[in-house]
């Protein structure tokens, strides 16, 4: 399919790996949620390669009309947040701007037949020639994949929803809008608590919004937020019932050297995420990426520039309003490689034990389904090399905001605008 | 015919069983909850053979049904053929038990414990463990904390071997992985400590305690304190020390707060499970320290417990403790920055003037109630006017009459709404025990303004309050001091208060009795018939509606019936619908 002739609604907004990979995830702009799934035959075969095949495809949310404030609310899915698995069937939570929903994704390979009054085809018998009853019994029938609405989470936030984060008691999610962060109980659907308030008494003064919350993946008690400032703060629910005072403030100093009129544009957080063993977290800004160790406030341990050769277009990317795009990072399965996008459909990984770093590019005329992706590099200035692109050729449409990695395996989801690339590590 | 006698009594039932397929979510509702019709006409062979097996495998439907379906089945017993056939019940209940509706969880569990005790010991071990011992080593999360609620329905009866499994089980479930797992296993600890042997209470269950209560997620330390009170009743005194006193030591002093709030709403409970003793010594200072807690919500719920805490004391000591304990952290408390704090302990403060007596209340806690009288939050002054009877009892209420009124009368005023609400309806309690010259001295006037208040609940529930006052201080007493006022309001301009004249007229008519109705009342309404506005006229056909009971027959006849028939002619199609509408009322009780 060639750019032009795609729908605006097709425009991935979020993609996500469920807990085991077998399942991924991805929303768009249209309100729907389409699920892959991994096809696990021959898993233990040296020649093994996964393929995901689209499992199911449901209208999550539709737009809606504030009728309060004559304002209209986007259908797009923002997050989607999936739940460790407790039967059979599989849930997810799903929200845009307001609403979140929690859905429930199950089988069906049997249905009933045999009725009394009508035939199978419902044409209906003559009531006298009923002589006995029957009951009906179940008969195999060609797997169904069914989502339903199990819950709706609505009416708790004045502000754009940013984040939702799932709680290790496998009990309690928050949800996160520009100034206040909600608690609530994945059964409880009329009430929530509000944990984080920081909308000022007067909102002239205000000043910072929260840009992304998450929980951390083993202790109940313990979530950040990080801010458009730039600043993280990790929040002990043991500590109080209201957690606008933060236990941990992970902030950087500033390199003065660096600072610009766009520096604390750039210095706002668009995500965080927490390591899978908890001891870390993870942030992305415009330029970088940033590891901080938890127990260590004053600075990260680790730092990667993404594509610091835009640190001089600052002014033409604030014009184009790129400057305000919203970038997601991603962690590896054992936290040895994080991963986040770029712009010309580019997307750096960082290996933290081999310092190494790697820019691959998601595109039709670079990649072939099974061929090992080629390396890509931007120069800076200077004399372009052969197969280098130089900075004022990037396209910076073609932005890669979502990127998921699978939990276990060497799998990642790439998300360009309009497409979903999923790619494995080559096998030897 | 034979035949069509037969097709006859099927055909509802065939109907019944094809709807269990519908479309319609309430059609499915309305067979499964005709089940048991289903089943007697099928008979008990065909119900264990085919109709169960079909129940079994169409667990995909929704909730509401799932939870009517775990339902019938509790009481399916005779309709499978009796306590022989008792276990083909359980596959059906099985699925069900790990839908992840937890409300669908939670009847399929009952319900297996309903049925469960209809299995004879042999079926209970042939049939029944192995389902507990099934759902115990699922997959599912879902199905091992269904397991968990079975344990102890079916621990009693079966042999020791088969006992010492079931305790195996628990054990692990204890320590699963999943924290919803471990939950259950909280929540339902004391309930399988109930039944087990007391050493193996003391062996097992403890160890099982204090594993949970130092669990990592605070949602399984929380449910532990729950378990504390049950563990606590079933062992001896003196075990209590060394078994039970550490861990809730603990739990009183948990990082979290929300453990520390169990703590707190359970006291009373835990009060009565260790003893005075303990008491004494450990859980009067842990109260203290809930009641000076730096969280607020736990502040309020030990607040909550003040009154019950004190009284639940052994006599002995009771005043001597509450006195230096207990009161200085409740006089701190009457100053707390919460609200919520403050409004809760007015709830309860009231209640210690009886356990201290006269002389300690009027010096140490009449301070407290006059100063709560006075606090900004409208709550909290609501909590102390609506428990005067306490107060009452003890020192009187004239002592607080003087702080009283201003603070009632403040209320009565308030911008919001749901405060002048609340106030209204302690009126009638706070009449009562303030006697009818106070009312009419102070409160009267107060109860007047509301009928004219500008929101509408206000004014009805105005006049509610009237007719309680009516039903307390009698016919004679309204005549002269409401009545007059009520029908003065038919000539006021705003056709709204004209209209509450005519709901106080309803809602008085019975309590006045039929001389102030028919001389006084009757003549007001009927002239408010030609009133302009037609809401008047249409609230005045409903008036006769309804104070005609209470009008002898000639008033009906000679008085009411024209005025009716007038104003069923009205232009107004509203005033003509209620005219005609009370018209073939009131005919039917003149001609009965």
């Amino acid at each position: 399919m060639d750019s032009g002739s795609q729908l605006l609604t097709d425009i991935i907004s979020t993609v996500e790996f469920n807990h085991t990979g077998e399942l991924l995830a991805t929303g768009d702009k249209g309100g729907r949620v389409v699920i892959f799934q991994q096809e696990i035959e021959n898993k233990n075969q040296p020649q093994f390669r996964s393929e995901y095949n689209v499992y199911s495809t449901f209208q999550s949310h539709e737009p809606e009309f504030d009728y309060l404030k004559s304002l209209e609310i986007e259908e797009k899915i923002n997050k989607i947040r999936w739940l460790p698995q407790k039967n059979a069937a599989q849930f997810l939570l799903s929200t845009n701007d307001k609403t979140i929903k929690l859905w429930k994704i199950s089988e069906r390979d049997k249905r009933p037949e045999g009725y009394n009054l009508k035939e199978e085809d419902g044409r209906y018998k003559d009531p006298n020639a009923i002589s006995g009853l029957r009951v009906p019994v179940l008969i195999p029938m060609d797997l169904m994949v069914e989502a339903s609405p199990r819950r709706v989470f609505a009416n708790a936030h004045t502000y754009h929803i940013n984040s939702i984060s799932v709680n290790s008691d496998d009990e309690t999610y928050l949800s996160a809008d520009d100034l206040r962060i909600n608690l609530w109980n994945l059964e409880i659907t009329d009430r929530s608590f509000n944990i984080v308030d920081i909308k000022p008494a007067n909102m002239e003064e205000l000043t910072e919004v929260i840009t992304a919350a998450e929980f951390h993946p083993l202790q109940c008690n313990t979530f950040v937020y990080s801010s458009s400032k730039g600043t993280i703060r990790l929040c002990d629910m043991r500590a109080s019932a209201l957690c606008d005072r933060h236990s941990k403030l992970f902030e950087e100093p500033e390199d003065p050297s660096n600072r610009s009129f766009f520096s604390e544009i750039i210095s706002s957080i668009s995500d965080v995420k927490f390591s899978h063993n908890g001891r870390y977290m993870m942030t992305r800004d415009y330029l970088s990426v940033k590891i901080w160790d938890l127990n260590m406030e004053n600075r990260p341990v680790e730092t990667y520039q993404v594509h610091e050769y835009l640190r001089s277009k600052l002014c033409s990317l604030y014009e184009n309003d790129c400057i305000f795009d919203k970038f997601e990072c991603c962690w590896n399965g054992n936290d040895s490689v994080v991963m986040t996008g770029s712009y010309n459909n580019f997307f750096r990984m960082f290996d933290r034990g081999q310092r190494r770093d790697m820019t691959l590019e998601a595109s039709r005329e670079n990649s072939k389904p099974m061929q090992v992706l080629k390396t890509r590099k931007v120069c800076a200035g200077g004399k372009r090399k052969k197969d280098e692109i130089s900075v004022d050729s990037l396209d910076f449409n073609k932005k890669i905001l979502h990127t998921a990695w699978h939990p276990q395996d060497n799998i990642i989801a790439v998300a360009t605008t309009h497409n979903l690339y999923i790619f494995q590590d080559k096998v030897n | 015919m034979a035949g069509a006698d037969g097709d006859d009594s099927l055909y509802p039932i065939a109907v019944l069983i094809d709807e269990l397929r519908n479309e319609d979510v309430q059609l499915r509702l309305n067979s499964i909850k005709k089940l048991s019709t289903i089943a007697l006409a099928l008979g008990v062979e065909r119900t264990r053979t085919e109709l169960l097996p079909f129940l079994t495998d169409t667990i995909y439907d929704e909730d509401e049904v799932l939870l009517a379906l775990a339902e019938q089945l509790g009481n399916f017993t005779m309709l499978v053929g009796g306590p022989e056939y008792v276990h083909c019940l359980l596959p059906p209940l099985e699925s069900l038990a790990t839908v992840e509706e937890t409300v669908v969880r939670d009847k399929a569990v009952e319900s297996l414990r309903k049925i469960s005790q209809e299995h004879s010991p042999v079926d209970l071990e042939v049939h029944f463990e192995p389902l507990v011992k099934r759902l115990a080593s699922g997959d599912w999360f879902t199905s091992r904390t269904s397991a968990c609620g079975l344990f102890s329905v079916c621990y009693p009866r079966v042999s020791s071997t088969v006992k010492a499994e079931i305790r195996q089980h628990f054990r692990t479930l204890c320590s699963d992985d999943t924290p919803m797992v471990r939950r259950a296993a909280a929540s339902k600890l004391g309930e399988f400590a109930k039944v087990l042997e007391l050493d193996y209470v003391k062996s097992d269950i403890i160890s099982l305690f204090t594993a949970l209560a130092s669990d990592e997620q605070d949602s399984v330390r929380l449910l532990a304190v729950e378990a504390c009170v049950s563990i606590a009743t079933l062992l001896p005194q003196e075990d209590l020390e060394s078994l039970v006193m550490p861990t809730l030591r603990q739990a009183a002093e948990d990082k979290s707060w929300r453990v520390r709030y169990m703590v707190a709403d359970k006291f009373s409970e835990l009060q009565k499970a260790v003893g005075p003793e303990i008491t004494k010594n450990d859980l009067v200072p842990a109260f203290q320290n809930l009641l000076k807690d730096c969280e607020a919500e736990v502040r309020a719920a030990a607040a909550n417990k003040v009154k019950e805490f004190c009284e639940n004391l052994p006599e002995e000591n009771r005043e001597q403790i509450i006195m230096t304990h207990i009161l200085p952290c409740v006089k701190e408390l009457v100053s707390d920055t919460n609200q919520h704090v403050k409004s809760a302990l007015a709830s309860v403060i009231m209640g210690l003037s009886t356990i201290l007596g006269k002389d300690n209340t009027i010096e140490h806690l009449l301070p407290l109630f006059l100063a709560q009288l006075k606090d900004e939050c409208p709550e909290v002054r609501l909590n102390i006017i609506s428990n005067l009877d306490c107060v009452n009892e003890v020192i009187g209420i004239r002592q607080l009459s003087q702080s009283l009124l201003p603070a009632i009368v403040e209320l009565a005023e308030d911008a919001k709404w749901r405060v002048r609400l609340a106030i209204i309806e302690y009126m009638p309690l706070l009449a009562g025990q303030l006697g009818v010259e106070f009312f009419d001295e102070k409160l009267n006037t107060l109860c007047m303004a509301w009928l004219i208040d500008h929101v509408y609940a206000i004014r009805e529930a105005a006049t509610c309050n009237l007719m309680k006052l009516v039903e307390k201080f009698g016919a004679e007493w309204a005549q002269n001091t409401i009545v007059p006022k009520v029908l003065g309001m038919a000539n006021d301009p705003n056709y709204l208060h004209r209209m509450t004249t005519l709901f106080c007229i309803n809602a008085l008519s019975e309590a006045c009795g039929q001389d102030i109705t028919t001389k006084q009342m009757l003549p007001v309404v009927l002239k408010m018939s030609n009133d302009q506005v037609a809401n008047v006229r249409f609230n005045v056909a409903k008036s006769l509606q309804k104070i005609g009971p209470v009008l002898d027959s000639n008033a009906l006849q000679t008085e009411v019936k024209p005025v009716l028939e007038k104003l069923a002619t009205d232009t107004d199609m509203d005033v003509k619908y209620f005219a005609q509408e009370a018209i073939s009322e009131m005919l039917f009780v003149v001609s009965s």
